[in-house]
């Protein structure tokens, strides 16, 4: 039996107050989350990680090195979970997919001209198609900010439906650049376009712009995937990217997750964090619920 | 204690807290100091009652003792009125202004200092949580003092040409449910304006009035301007009642509130009242949705719903009524109820056996008239005063629990079809105080605020303070402006 949605007309998505938006994100931020409950969400988070390598200097050796870190978070901290995955470009996926072999780390390929996404679509559809038959699990698109900003909410959404196809079997999470969007009803209006269109996950940033995620816009963002929700009962998933560094930034978010859409999206399966620096953040701060005491930086391994 | 059936399911398979619960995080007590037992502030000192009765005063999350409170009687009220009619006439109101302000920027600055100590003390004896009272009653306070202390000598620029002088002793009776921040309310126009002060607390929650005399004779400010005096409702009767208090200012139930006004009638006594509310909070189908669900949540679960300004009736267009209250329902599973202490506590305890009692009668005669209750799922602690979250739905006009202030956590939910409708129920109450108004257009909020009978009209936001904006009600919401410039005027003649 086929299941249908009707697809809104999104120039009537639900308006976003920015200020209302800002005191709920406090509230969040004033949760003190301690002890065991801390240690849990520490390792939920290093768990959640796509660990990411996106420079023009990436090379075969940089992205194996990160690959072993990625399966080898610290080995002498007993019980360390895995990241999610690593995030590399379409030409290392590669590599990534034979260096974690065995592993069960997924390897997410960005693509379509990432990060500006100022290309053709036949551009787009055969790097897309590129990084999954080389094995991608998941892909990171970039929407079209120039044509969302046009008004073209058409394209956006053909756009995203034809990279879906192409993704066949691999998960797609859309990228909506929200520092280049400008206000929270566009990264409302952006998101509902990214969901209806097939998105397996949203995504706030390609980390080359700036402001990356925040919490005020990841919260807009985890409202429309609520809202589609409820109306559906699919689930989409969410990650933040860029900008995220902190141990206590990465569990102010899952607080937010977890009271925004609740305890099933608190896995790596629906919420991701793009993010490099925030695993030996995370692990400097497990080793001190452990220990008592903070260890110095190199006690932790940078790969 | 009554137990009252409640349905335990809840509107959708959204799961919160189950697999991931925030370990307690109680705020530490250890730098609190506290007396085993408090007299009466007169005159600059604490002095023994001559009633020489206590009460005590417990921590209504524990129902554990705290400390014992003296009991004021007729004597001890004569005492204090006179204190203050001497120093009034002695020191005060000859006090340039600018020196004046100088007192009250100290209390404000104490209040600062001490403001982690003000506000374990506020949530202990009353219930609130650590949140309310560290992020909002204590800085609060601080900001009234502050705000004041500007005006102290600036009053012939506030009305020009008008000649603005005191009154005398200004007799304030004030509530449970902000303490410090009520006395503040009271206590910084009356300094900046040149009144001395007679202040009795509620009975429940005397301790940071106490907390904040002792800081009133650590700033040297002259023996007698204020005098704080404990007790029950005889010893606020006798504030009320004595011949040498010039102006009254109370703020409390409508029922008291009318008692006070039938005691001062014929008399020269001028008078502020701040009495209840039962606002209408109207969310429009153009509303934010997701953040009116925030305001909805902030405007009733606030301070237990202790406020008289809570937005208690919520009115809903139709045609988003089913979205918002989905919404609202997953929200309130994530309110976590429990001791007022910890950090992570949204909703503390009732502040009294008495109010919970009353809380719980009008549920049962909202069950009793047909609404529809809905609570969230969470569990109670075994010991103290504690309410669920609680909504009643399907309710009208009519409805009793419309009409009537519960002052607890409990919201009923109406629907309407047109701006017209949303008005005219929103002012169909013999309360006017507050009011509140989601949508996302600005000509709509206009509209509305034109013609609501309200004092204080909140748009996409609710319950925000500000020493700056004037509070006070219609109708039987009382009379009177408490903040900002309009806040001078009850204690000036002009």
């Amino acid at each position: 039996m086929m299941n249908t949605v009707d697809i809104p007309n999104f120039r009537m998505s639900p308006v976003v107050d920015q200020v209302g938006v800002e005191e709920r994100v406090a509230r969040f931020t004033s949760r003190s989350i301690k002890k065991s409950s801390k240690l849990q969400a520490l390792k939920l988070a290093l768990n959640m990680i796509d660990l990411t390598t996106l420079e023009g200097k990436d090379t075969t050796g940089k992205v194996k090195q990160m690959c072993y870190k990625a399966a080898h978070m610290c080995d002498q901290l007993p019980g360390i979970p895995t990241v999610a995955a690593v995030c590399v470009y379409p030409n290392h996926v590669r590599t990534a997919k034979e260096a974690l072999i065995g592993t069960g780390i997924k390897v997410a390929s960005v693509a379509t001209a990432f990060p500006s996404g100022n290309t053709t679509r036949e551009v787009k559809l055969a790097d897309v198609r590129f990084a999954v038959d080389e094995g991608a699990d998941e892909i990171d698109m970039v929407i079209s900010r120039g044509e969302f900003l046009e008004g073209n909410y058409s394209f956006v959404f053909d756009e995203i439906s034809a990279i879906k196809e192409a993704c066949s079997s691999s998960r797609l999470k859309v990228i909506l650049e929200t520092g280049e969007l400008s206000t929270l009803d566009n990264i409302r209006r952006a998101s509902d376009i990214a969901i209806y269109a097939g998105a397996d996950f949203i995504k706030t940033s390609t980390g080359k712009i700036q402001p990356a995620a925040t919490m005020p816009v990841t919260l807009v963002m985890l409202q429309a995937i609520k809202d589609y929700y409820y109306k559906t009962g699919k689930m989409v998933g969410m990650k933040p990217a860029g900008g995220i560094s902190s141990s206590k930034l990465a569990i102010h978010y899952l607080v937010m997750v977890h009271e925004t859409l609740g305890e099933r999206w608190l896995t790596n399966e629906w919420f991701r964090f793009g993010a490099s620096s925030l695993a030996n953040d995370i692990l400097m701060q497990i080793a001190k619920e452990k220990s008592g005491t903070y260890q110095g930086k190199d006690y932790f391994s940078n790969d | 204690m009554n137990k009252i059936e409640t349905s335990e399911k809840t509107s959708t398979n959204l799961s919160f807290f189950k697999e991931w619960k925030y370990a307690p995080a109680p705020e530490s007590k250890d730098h609190i100091q506290l007396k085993k037992q408090y007299g009466l502030f007169i005159n600059g000192e604490f002095v023994s009652p001559t009633s020489k009765r206590y009460f005590d005063t417990i921590n209504p999350a524990t129902e554990e003792k705290i400390a014992e409170i003296a009991e004021a009687d007729e004597k001890d009220v004569d005492l204090a009125v006179n204190a203050a009619a001497k120093a009034y006439n002695n020191v005060w109101k000859k006090m340039p202004g600018k020196e004046r302000a100088k007192y009250i920027y100290r209390i404000a600055r104490m209040i600062q200092e001490r403001a982690r100590e003000f506000a374990v003390i506020e949530s202990m004896d009353g219930g609130k949580p650590i949140r309310e009272s560290r992020d909002i009653d204590i800085p609060l306070a601080a900001n009234h003092f502050f705000y004041y202390a500007g005006w102290a000598d600036k009053l012939n620029y506030a009305f020009p040409n008008r000649n603005p002088q005191p009154i005398g002793v200004a007799g304030q009776i004030i509530p449970w449910n902000f303490p410090l921040l009520m006395a503040a309310w009271k206590i910084a126009p009356a300094l900046a304006t040149g009144n001395t002060v007679v202040l009795k607390p509620a009975e429940t929650t005397s301790l940071t009035a106490l907390k904040l005399a002792e800081i009133i004779a650590e700033s040297r400010l002259p023996d007698g301007v204020v005098n704080i005096v404990t007790g029950f409702g005889k010893t606020g009767a006798a504030i009320v009642n004595h011949p040498k208090v010039n102006k009254v200012a109370f703020t409390g139930s409508t029922d008291v509130g009318k008692i006070i006004q039938k005691a001062i009638a014929g008399t020269s006594k001028r008078v502020t009242l701040e009495l209840g509310g039962k606002a209408a909070n109207i969310v429009f189908d153009d509303a934010p949705i997701d953040q009116a669900v925030e305001g909805i949540v902030n405007g009733i679960f606030f301070n237990q719903g202790h406020v008289c300004c809570a937005g208690s009736r919520l009115l809903v267009q139709e045609g988003v009524a089913d979205i918002v209250i989905r919404k609202l329902k997953d929200r309130m599973e994530t309110l976590i109820v429990g001791d007022p202490l910890d950090k992570n506590t949204d909703i503390g305890a009732i502040n009294s056996k008495e109010q919970l009692l009353k809380i719980q009668d009008y549920i049962k005669i909202g069950i009793n008239e047909g609404a529809e209750l809905h609570q969230s799922s969470c569990s109670l602690p075994n010991k103290g005063f504690f309410c669920k979250p609680t909504l009643f739905l399907n309710t009208s006009q009519s409805h009793r629990l419309v009409q009537e202030e519960i002052f607890g956590p409990v919201l009923t939910v109406q629907t309407f079809r047109t701006v017209e409708e949303a008005i005219e129920k929103a002012n169909n109450i013999p309360y006017g105080l507050s009011a509140g108004v989601w949508t996302d257009k600005g000509s709509k909020i206009f509209n509305l605020t034109t013609k609501m009978r309200a004092g204080v009209v909140w748009a996409n936001t609710y319950n925000k303070f500000d020493p700056t904006s004037p509070f006070g009600g219609y109708k039987e919401s009382g009379f009177g402006r408490e903040g900002g410039l309009h806040g001078l005027l009850p204690y000036l003649s002009l």
